[in-house]
């Protein structure tokens, strides 16, 4: 990124709501069933059929507006966006336009031990689209085909001001609100699947002007890792442009996974002009303060709520408690641990640093994981009677993860039991003592990694399992005792 | 006072709509005086009157979030032009 030149980022997020029926009717939402089995004259857009809202929709839009720090105005209302696809059926979606649900919110984020506020503009509730599925070779073939199924599912839209200055703050604040949705129970929020995607605003401008430079939206950022490459790619792209004289057009793009890039997507049409007007199928909403009271009443722990508990409760560094809160079954798991075991900062380092690997590793999230907390603790008091040591205690937690067993389970038929018996370490340390005299001589003499050779004899000797600090306390006992 | 021509073919794209030259000159008119006849509203003084949402005063009309059988698939998929493999068919838009 050149030091001439910021980048000003703004996200919208599009997030599917956790109910069980869609927006305007009662087909189920359930996600991979059958394409067309989940419609109905009403989602499939048949002439003469009338919308009736979900309530729950309306419940989970005030929930996110809340945890946002939204202000819910008293009153709105739905209007048409126009335009002809094929996965809209009605050419129509029922969105909202000028009266959303939630503005004026913000989100807090941390980058590298900074905290910014990014400005929420709006919440706005709306109805999905339908999926389009293309046949064979997608540039040979004159056809497409439909699936109905996801028309209809409700999404919030989630559209941020334009206050992000790198593709690091907008990996921040996505994850961020993701973990605040998660929190908040209103989505799944599981990228893969598209219930949480994101379309970026991206502009560039030399340092110091005022007016925003000339704007791109790249759609179809379907990770993290996406969102952040495709600003990175794109800034690069414009300042380019900036230098050489070139004009930017204001587009739509979409990222490119398996190039890494962004690519024009030629509008056939021109400028979009979707004509909103308000939807006269649905009634207006009167959103009282009662309605708004009792939904924050019942409002649960939210990530920062609980990183400032785990940081002044537990004294975790502040970094630990951000890490373990990017998800409530994060933090359940800890939470879970931490009720049978009492030392916060190791149950943290091991869920930071071994589990969280394996879970990378093969690309899960900790609720898919066959390791319970139980599990976990279990295999921490193992290393603390010593029965292993905290290398075998990697490869315990390895096998966990492979095979679901308990701790105890894995030690017996690994034979992983440490050795901490004194009387069998000193044999052995006195055998080795006895047949490397020459090594003992360097011992003496000062040479630092005679003392490195007989505890690598030791642990070579008893396959990995003798207990290294006793080795370790033991040896250097009777070396210092050989005059 | 009529539409240009110009703004009655966008409207006439965004409608997926093909005009002749004639029809064009003929709705450009026609369009006008809907528009006009609709412009006499902003004659009507209304600074003492709050924003109108919906025809009717009834607000938060809701259904409980409980599933219902969805219609059969052959039944929604039967007035298709076109059907494939439980798919709607058509022309493929790139
Ligand atoms: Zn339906």
């Amino acid at each position: 990124m050149s030091k001439d030149y910021e980048v000003v980022i703004g996200l919208e997020v599009h997030a599917e709501l956790k109910t069980q029926t869609k927006i305007f009717c009662s087909c189920s939402t359930a996600f991979g069933a059958e394409p067309n089995t989940q419609t109905c004259p009403i989602c499939a857009g048949f002439p003469g059929v009338l919308p009736v809202l979900n309530k729950k929709v309306v419940d989970l839009a005030i929930t996110t507006g809340l945890a946002l720090n939204c202000e819910i105005p008293n009153i709105c209302k739905f209007d048409r966006k126009n335009y002809f696809y094929p996965d809209s059926p009605k050419a129509y979606q029922i969105s909202q336009f000028d009266m959303p649900i939630c503005i004026n919110g913000y989100l807090d984020i941390d980058v590298e031990g900074r905290r910014k506020r990014i400005g929420i503009n709006r919440v706005h509730m709306e109805e999905d689209a339908g999926k389009l599925v293309h046949q064979g070779d997608i540039t040979t073939t004159p056809f497409s085909l439909v699936d109905l199924n996801r028309c209809g599912i409700p999404l919030l839209e989630i559209v941020s001001e334009p206050d992000m200055r790198s593709a690091q703050e907008a990996r921040a604040y996505m994850e961020k609100l993701r973990a605040m949705l998660l929190f908040a129970g209103v989505s799944d929020c599981k990228m893969q699947e598209g219930s949480l995607r994101c379309d970026a605003n991206v502009s560039v401008r030399p340092i110091g002007q005022v007016e925003f430079g000339t704007r791109t939206e790249i759609k179809n950022l379907n990770s993290f890792r996406a969102l952040e490459r495709a600003i990175e790619y794109e800034a690069a792209r414009h300042i380019e442009a900036i230098k050489g004289g070139e004009t930017l057009v204001q587009e739509t793009r979409t990222w490119d996974e398996e190039k890494q890039l962004t690519r024009s997507m030629r509008s056939k049409e021109e400028a979009h002009d979707y004509r909103y007007f308000p939807e006269p199928d649905l009634l207006p909403l009167k959103i009282s303060q009662e309605w708004v009271n009792s939904i924050r009443a019942a409002f649960p722990e939210m990530p920062e709520q609980a990183q400032k508990r785990l940081v002044e409760e537990y004294g975790l560094p502040e970094y630990d408690a951000q890490i373990l809160t990017l998800t409530p079954d994060s933090l359940a798991f800890f939470d879970q641990c931490l009720k049978q075991y009492p030392d916060a900062k190791t149950i943290s380092n091991w869920m930071m640093g071994e589990f969280n690997r394996l879970l990378n590793q093969n690309n899960m999230e900790i609720g898919e994981s066959k390791v319970t907390a139980a599990g976990l603790v279990q295999m921490l008091k193992s290393i603390d009677d010593g029965t292993i040591s905290g290398k075998m205690a990697k490869m315990v937690l390895e096998e966990m993860f492979a095979t679901g067993n308990c701790p105890e389970v894995i030690i017996r038929e690994k034979g992983l039991v440490q050795i901490s018996d004194e009387g069998t370490l000193l044999t052995l340390i006195d055998d080795i003592i006895k047949t490397n005299p020459k090594v003992v001589e360097d011992y003496k003499s000062g040479k630092e990694k005679a003392f490195g050779f007989f505890a690598g004899q030791i642990m070579k000797a008893t396959q990995g399992q003798a207990n290294p600090t006793l080795v370790n306390k033991l040896l250097k006992d009777r070396l210092n005792h050989i005059q | 006072m009529a539409l240009t021509i110009k703004e009655v073919e966008h409207v006439a794209l965004l409608a997926r709509l093909s005009l002749s030259e004639d029809e064009k000159v003929k709705l450009s008119q026609q369009l006008g005086a809907i528009l006009n006849y609709a412009d006499t509203l902003n004659t009507i003084p209304t600074d003492n009157v709050e924003p109108l949402t919906h025809i009717l005063s009834v607000h938060n009309v809701f259904r409980a979030d409980e599933v219902q059988p969805s219609m059969p698939r052959e039944e929604m998929l039967a007035n298709a032009p076109l059907v494939e493999a439980g798919y709607y068919k058509v022309p493929k838009i790139m």
